[in-house]
């Protein structure tokens, strides 16, 4: 029976390679849809996630992250003076205008936090030294927009409102959400680069470390309870409201989501006629085995082997091409992810499509009439 | 099954059918495809299904190896009474008492010879060197054991339903149906799978019920039963049916047909 089920899958290559190509153009569809979505939403709230807070402080009504407000500075001390409170550092998030070099403005968001606080800092640094963003005027951005904001090296000067700016270091792999690129920086500059908006005693968000023995939602607690005005969220909390804000708030997710859907309800249609129409070109020897006495058990694991066959062989192929796609999107705005669970959940989802795409056939084929057979 | 039968000339029945009928049915139309047809196959014997066109051989003969259902009637192979039998015990029964050979011999164009064959035993649950040690020798049976690895498209057409013969014989099976098998082939391959089905029936026991317009098969069968509109007209044994010719064109073959079948065709 195995015999049977693997000879009959590779036996015509032609039908084999179109089932194969169902299959695989059926998952990459699902993988870069759903490696798509899993990109904008991890895009929209990786400065939350890779921020190394336990806890962030914001303005009371705040409700995601590319919206922070402004509030004063007193809080900060406040925040530092409750019981559980480790460490607090003092970060801006606001939007300004870059002046390129040749001409012409963009709109960026700048990050301010304290370097060497180990609290909101950029990641992946691989062009020049985070520490640099101590110097005056210093500030890092992604390779990613570095034509966007019209630099590309080290040491390129622009001006930010109307300040100086030097880019003293590149990222990798930091994307915006919105158009608005981030600008990393020390506080005090994002201070100057976003004036008027921002005054001297004031900042946008707090990060919080808890100290050793307080749990986060501990500390949360005492800090809601001590510091007025001000909404407390974990790292998780806030992460989470942003992203349900970009993905479902604005639409935008949802239409991201509908299409990975779409794309899985077609990678299932795409698989199931695809494995139909290969069961169908072999019909008469199924009905030659139900004429030779096989079992309605028996037609089913061979019909489900091919379909595990298949299901293993698409999901390799399909793997290698997403790679190659996922690796694309790196250069471009859009990212697409592809974590090791996703990758483990499109191998059961390839079993599942192409087992169910079997089903289809086994039931045509155990109602298959063996005197067909007798039919030339 | 029971292999207590009841026995008539010293051969042994294995078919018994009485009163079977079968009518099928599409939308408001009804054609009856047989009526009323009773008949006895013993073991041992060749027996033909001979009629024209539409005269109900394949249906008659998918009724006898359980492929259909009759709509009224009663059927026993080998002593049991299989047509009152639920459907999902059907496949058994194929299994341990009939083979099929196919006019178009149905072989599995992605397997060998051997794979062909050791597929019919691996339905049957038996797999292994039991089962290869089987295969073998049933393709040495047919006379093609030099031509275990070839594959149906690279076999002749002759090669292709010897192919299907020893598959038919997989398990051993005390009665084989044969539908038209000789009909693609050319007069050498057909005498030589006529010779061999008769063999396998006088030599080794086997009841061979065999559907056939084929004129060359005549001095082959002991029994032959004509069908008509679904009907048994007349049944014919040996001695009535011209005697086995060695070389014979279609031609001549035709000119030596009895009166009344020369009137048939």
């Amino acid at each position: 029976m195995a015999l049977l089920a693997r000879r009959n899958l590779f036996h015509d290559r032609i039908r084999f390679a179109v089932t194969l190509t169902g299959i695989v153009f059926a998952l990459v569809l699902i993988i870069v849809q759903f490696g798509l979505f899993l990109g904008f939403t991890t895009t929209t709230s990786n400065n939350i996630d890779r921020s190394n807070a336990d806890l962030w402080v914001v303005f009371h009504g705040v409700g995601y992250f590319d919206t922070g407000r402004m509030f004063a500075e007193r809080k900060y001390y406040e925040v530092l003076a409750t019981p559980g409170v480790g460490q607090a550092e003092k970060y801006i998030q606001n939007f300004a205008l870059w002046k390129k070099p040749e001409g012409g403005v963009e709109n960026i968001q700048v990050i301010g936090f304290r370097p060497g606080g180990g609290m909101g800092e950029p990641w992946n640094v691989v062009q020049g030294n985070l520490a640099d963003i101590k110097l005056e005027d210093g500030v890092i951005i992604d390779d990613l927009y570095k034509e966007k904001l019209g630099v590309s090296k080290i040491g390129d000067r622009v001006e930010i409102g109307d300040h100086r700016a030097r880019v003293v270091g590149f990222t990798h792999g930091i994307r915006s959400f919105t158009t608005s690129p981030f600008v990393y920086t020390s506080f005090k500059n994002a201070l100057n680069y976003t004036r008027p908006q921002a005054r001297e005693d004031q900042l946008t968000y707090i990060l919080v470390k808890t100290a050793p023995g307080f749990s986060a939602r501990k500390v949360q607690k005492n800090l809601r309870a001590r510091v007025a005005d001000v909404d407390v969220y974990t790292r998780q909390e806030f992460s989470e409201r942003t992203r349900f804000y970009w993905m479902f708030t604005t639409g935008a997710g949802l239409a991201v989501l509908t299409a990975a859907l779409m794309g899985l309800v077609v990678g299932i249609a795409v698989v199931a006629q695809t494995i139909y129409a290969a069961t169908m070109d072999h019909i008469r020897e199924y009905g030659t085995l139900k004429a030779m006495g096989a079992t309605n058990a028996y037609l089913y694991r061979v019909l489900i082997e091919q379909a595990v066959w298949s299901a293993v062989l698409g999901y390799g192929f399909a793997l290698d091409v997403a790679h190659f796609v996922v690796q694309g999107s790196e250069k471009g705005g859009a990212l697409i992810l592809m974590p090791l669970s996703m990758k483990i959940g499109m191998f059961f989802l390839a079993i599942f499509m192409c087992i169910a795409a079997a089903l289809v056939s086994i039931n045509k084929v155990t109602r298959l009439d063996p005197a067909m057979v007798f039919k030339g | 099954m029971p292999t207590e039968t009841t026995k008539q000339s010293g051969a042994t029945l294995v078919i018994r059918a009485r009163g079977l009928s079968k009518i099928f049915r599409e939308g408001t139309n009804e054609f009856r495809a047989l009526s009323d047809v009773d008949l006895d196959i013993h073991q041992g014997q060749l027996t033909l299904l001979m009629g024209p066109s539409g005269s109900g051989k394949t249906t008659l003969l998918s009724i006898l190896g359980c492929i259909l259902r009759a709509s009224a009637g009663r059927l026993e192979l080998l002593g049991e009474e299989v047509s009152t039998l639920p459907e999902k015990d059907l496949p058994r029964i194929r299994r341990e008492a009939i083979g099929f050979v196919f006019q178009g011999f149905n072989l599995f164009p992605a397997l060998s010879a051997l794979e062909n064959v050791a597929l019919a035993l691996d339905v049957r649950g038996l797999r292994g060197a039991k089962a290869r040690q089987m295969t073998e020798e049933l393709l040495a049976e047919v006379g093609l054991q030099d031509r275990m690895h070839a594959f149906p498209p690279d076999l002749s057409g002759g090669q292709k339903q010897r192919v299907a013969i020893a598959r038919a014989l997989a398990g051993n099976p005390p009665i084989l149906l044969a539908d038209e098998p000789t009909a693609a082939l050319d007069s050498t391959s057909g005498r030589s799978v006529i010779e061999l089905l008769q063999r396998l029936g006088h030599q080794h026991g086997r009841a061979v019920v065999m559907v056939t317009h084929d004129p060359r098969v005549l001095g082959y069968g002991d029994r032959i039963l004509r069908l008509e509109d679904g009907r048994l007209t007349r049944e014919e044994s040996r001695g009535q049916v011209q005697p086995r010719v060695q070389h014979f064109p279609a031609a001549q073959a035709a000119a030596n047909f009895t009166e009344d079948f020369r009137a048939e065709f």
